[in-house]
């Protein structure tokens, strides 16, 4: 079990490289929406390994809050768009 | 039975969840990064999800995973398209090795 933690703390890094590399904010957002995905699949195993099952309830609702978010950035891109 | 099933799906999972971080990494445009991430990484939660319900059984917390999976599968593919739809409006180019752009000649008629 914890190989799998660190190859999804592996993951998780490789996101974060891209966030500080990004050349446009078009890669920021977009590496930003998949460590909001892989970090739900973190709380799952957070579940498995504890036995606890209220981890489950942080990854709904941290794939809810993700979402939003992801939509929010993207319409602030494509309204930066217009302004410019 | 059901454990050796969860462990193969946590495998599977595991392993395409690092597939789309080094994907996000390698590919070289924004459009690109997309595609390769989100299908990767989606697939690869949902496989977790799903071996998470393997491995609970049918009780709340395994209800719970399998919820959270049609979730997952239902908004990582509209954020997919936000965000493509998004940085596009934004007029971020493509890759110079991109050989056809078929939004921008349908709204330039």
């Amino acid at each position: 079990m914890t190989g799998y933690i660190i190859v999804l703390l592996l993951a998780s890094f490789l996101c974060l490289y891209r966030i500080a590399l990004g050349p446009t904010p078009a890669d920021r957002t977009v590496s930003i929406d998949i460590l909001g995905t892989i970090i739900v699949g973190f709380c799952a195993f957070m579940s498995i390994i504890t036995g606890r099952g209220y981890y489950l309830n942080i990854a709904i609702a941290w794939a809810l809050i993700s979402f939003v978010g992801t939509i929010a950035l993207a319409k602030f891109l494509e309204g930066r768009g217009f302004d410019e | 039975m059901s454990n050796i099933i969860a462990e193969i799906l946590l495998i599977i999972g595991v392993a395409f969840d690092l597939l789309g971080a080094i994907g996000l990494i390698r590919l070289p445009d924004v459009y690109n990064r997309l595609q390769a991430a989100t299908k990767c990484v989606t697939l690869g939660t949902c496989f977790i999800l799903f071996g998470a319900c393997f491995h609970f059984g049918i009780t709340a917390g395994g209800i719970k995973a399998l919820i959270c999976a049609a979730f997952i599968l239902l908004t990582s593919p509209t954020g997919a398209h936000a965000l493509a739809r998004g940085s596009h409006k934004a007029g971020i180019k493509l890759w110079e090795g991109s050989v056809v752009d078929k939004y921008h000649e349908d709204t330039n008629m």
